[in-house]
């Protein structure tokens, strides 16, 4: 059977085992934890029928929010990475390359230094996050104004930038590590390895509500994405308008990656390895590859969220630590078969 | 009226004039071939026309400015080839050359027709499952081909149409070089003007009706292979000496180093 023949059997068989592999996780997410719940009786609190004990209230109050959030952050930062990876025409970039992880990271950072870490503001989100996010939003601002020039948006000069970008913001947070008390310093760190601990329902919504925007967005960009990969002289031939697709994805990724940060914290991995693995398996066209990583970042992050939660039950390893843990060997398993693809 | 009008073109990067006062004019049905040595602007002619580099005067492409077309009518109606290209990512050959037909809207089926149709006149059909990144610099080369040619390939879509080729038969073997330029004659016999950039002028001579002889930025010789390669011509331009004899069966020139 020819490559291509076995690709269009693979992606449908991607679609499959994924979606089942998401459903699964969520119960999964859903009923486990320092209570373990009967999948039947997740069924029935689901449906908003009453459940003995206190399993409803746990499974509607607290599990279910977070597990529709690390299904969020997922899924937006499989999806950024894949977006990222397409516009740098380079299968090995990463959310955080555009800075707007290590610009969230000096946000978080001083609102904590700020004695922010335990103020709620705007509709339950903390200072900490919104510091976060806009620190985040500074960053890619910073980058991409320097990279864009008369000529439109070099795509290295980004690169270089972020690289510049990346590590400014790191030296500010050693910095603000240094003047930091110990109660902060702890904070920080804890921020920086990612969790999803401070999950609540209007979190979940608004995070559910970028990836709709992130996947909505999928219809128009994707065949163009896919045209871009050819260089970008050649998809100006094509007819694609390169310099408005570079602004709408570089505008796409910034608003999912940071919200996502904002969220959750700094989680490795995800963006960098899912669309990877994902384009190993299906190949790279960016219809499959953006709705298959989608499947694959949720279930990733809700499978590694609930390691994180049992393991030391009740206490909580921080997400993003996990992450790899969890991801590493399916990739390394993938890169020992398919190692003809990599360059 | 000619379907490409370019009119004292002057092309200037960092205070350095890489081109200055070209003219040329191309018809649907003909190949007009542009030789010369390295650095005398052959690719930079190729880009300014296809509005990669800015440029100063005048390029009327079917009846108006180039640049007042709006960017999917041109692709419809003007493909490149270019010198580099870099596909870091694993397309099966098929999705490579069903890229062109982007701009289109002909429907799927028509679609995979023609790039069916583009890969075998370029004789890479075979290859239409197998992966980019797995193939040999000349099968990329003329997978790519095939991809330009897909994206102009109906008159119906648009019309009289244009294509530009930076050095397409370099890292081709020479079978497949002539196998080449049939099928871009073949192709131009379609109702398209052909401008083409060639090191091998008896590969040109042999295909191409007009050329066009650049040096140093600036047109030296043009019009038909008899006329424009002529051994005193070819010496000062490439400086080295050359014989041009002609073929003992089509009567074309033939240039030989010496």
């Amino acid at each position: 059977m020819s490559p291509a023949a076995r690709r269009q059997q693979r992606v449908t068989l991607a679609s499959w085992a994924l979606t089942v592999l998401l459903l699964a996780s969520f119960l999964a997410a859903l009923g486990m934890g320092a209570v373990a719940i009967a999948p039947a009786d997740i069924i029935q609190a689901l449906l908003g029928q009453s459940v003995p004990g206190y399993s409803g209230d746990i499974i509607t109050r607290i599990r279910l929010p977070r597990a529709c959030l690390a299904a969020g952050v997922g899924a937006t930062l499989a999806v950024c990475g894949a977006y990222l990876q397409g516009l740098f025409r380079n299968p090995l970039a990463d959310p955080s390359l555009i800075g707007v992880t290590a610009g969230a990271s000096v946000g978080a950072s001083l609102a904590i230094l700020l004695g922010g870490g335990t103020l709620g503001v705007l509709g339950g989100l903390s200072l900490v996050a919104v510091g976060a996010f806009i620190g985040g939003l500074l960053c890619v601002w910073l980058v991409y104004r320097v990279a864009t020039g008369v000529n439109g948006t070099s795509v290295a000069t980004m690169l270089l930038m972020g690289i510049a970008v990346t590590a400014l913001a790191a030296s500010l947070t050693g910095l603000m590590d240094y003047f930091a008390d110990n109660e902060m310093l702890r904070r920080m760190s804890l921020w920086r390895m990612g969790g999803l601990d401070g999950a609540s329902g209007s979190r979940a919504a608004l995070m559910l509500g970028v990836l709709a925007v992130l996947l909505l967005s999928m219809t128009r960009c994707a065949r163009q994405l896919n045209t871009l990969l050819l260089g970008e002289s050649q998809a100006r031939h094509l007819g694609v308008n390169v310099e408005r697709l570079k602004t709408q994805l570089i505008i796409l990724v910034a608003l999912g990656v940071g919200v996502s940060v904002a969220m959750a914290g700094s989680i490795a991995f995800v963006g960098l390895v899912v669309p990877h693995m994902v384009r190993l398996w299906a190949g790279p066209d960016h219809r499959a590859l953006v709705p298959l990583s989608a499947l694959g970042g949720a279930s990733l992050l809700l499978l590694a969220d609930t390691l994180a939660r049992v393991v030391l039950s009740p206490t909580e390893l921080p997400v993003g630590l996990v992450t790899a843990l969890v991801g590493a060997p399916f990739f390394i398993v993938l890169l020992r078969q398919h190692r003809e693809l990599v360059r | 009226m000619s379907l490409l009008a370019v009119n004292k073109l002057q092309v200037t990067v960092a205070d350095k004039t890489l081109l200055r006062d070209i003219n040329l004019s191309l018809n649907a049905g003909s190949i007009t071939a542009v030789i010369g040595p390295n650095g005398a602007g052959k690719t930079t002619l190729l880009k300014a026309i296809s509005g990669d580099i800015p440029c100063r005067g005048d390029i009327k492409f079917a009846g108006q400015p180039i640049y007042h077309w709006e960017a999917a009518a041109r692709a419809r109606k003007l493909a490149i080839l270019s010198q580099h290209n870099s596909l870091e990512f694993a397309f099966t050959g098929t999705e490579v050359v069903s890229l062109a037909r982007g701009p289109h809207s002909t429907g799927t089926r028509i679609d995979s027709q023609i790039c069916i149709d583009a890969m075998s006149a370029m004789d890479v059909l075979h290859l239409a499952g197998r992966l980019y990144t797995t193939l040999s610099g000349g099968e990329q080369q003329r997978l790519q081909l095939a991809r330009v040619l897909a994206q102009i390939w109906r008159a119906e879509d648009a019309g009289e149409r244009l294509l530009l080729l930076d050095e397409p038969v370099t890292s081709l073997d020479m079978g497949h070089q002539h196998q080449l330029m049939r099928a871009v004659r073949d192709f131009a016999a379609t109702g398209v003007a052909v401008l083409m950039t060639v090191h091998d002028m008896t590969l040109a001579a042999a295909y191409c009706d007009h050329l066009l002889v650049l040096k140093q930025g600036e047109c030296v010789a043009s019009g038909s292979a008899q006329s424009v390669l002529t051994e005193s011509l070819l010496a000062e331009v490439f400086a080295t000496e050359v014989t041009v004899i002609t073929h003992p069966k089509t009567g074309k020139p033939v240039v030989i180093g010496q």
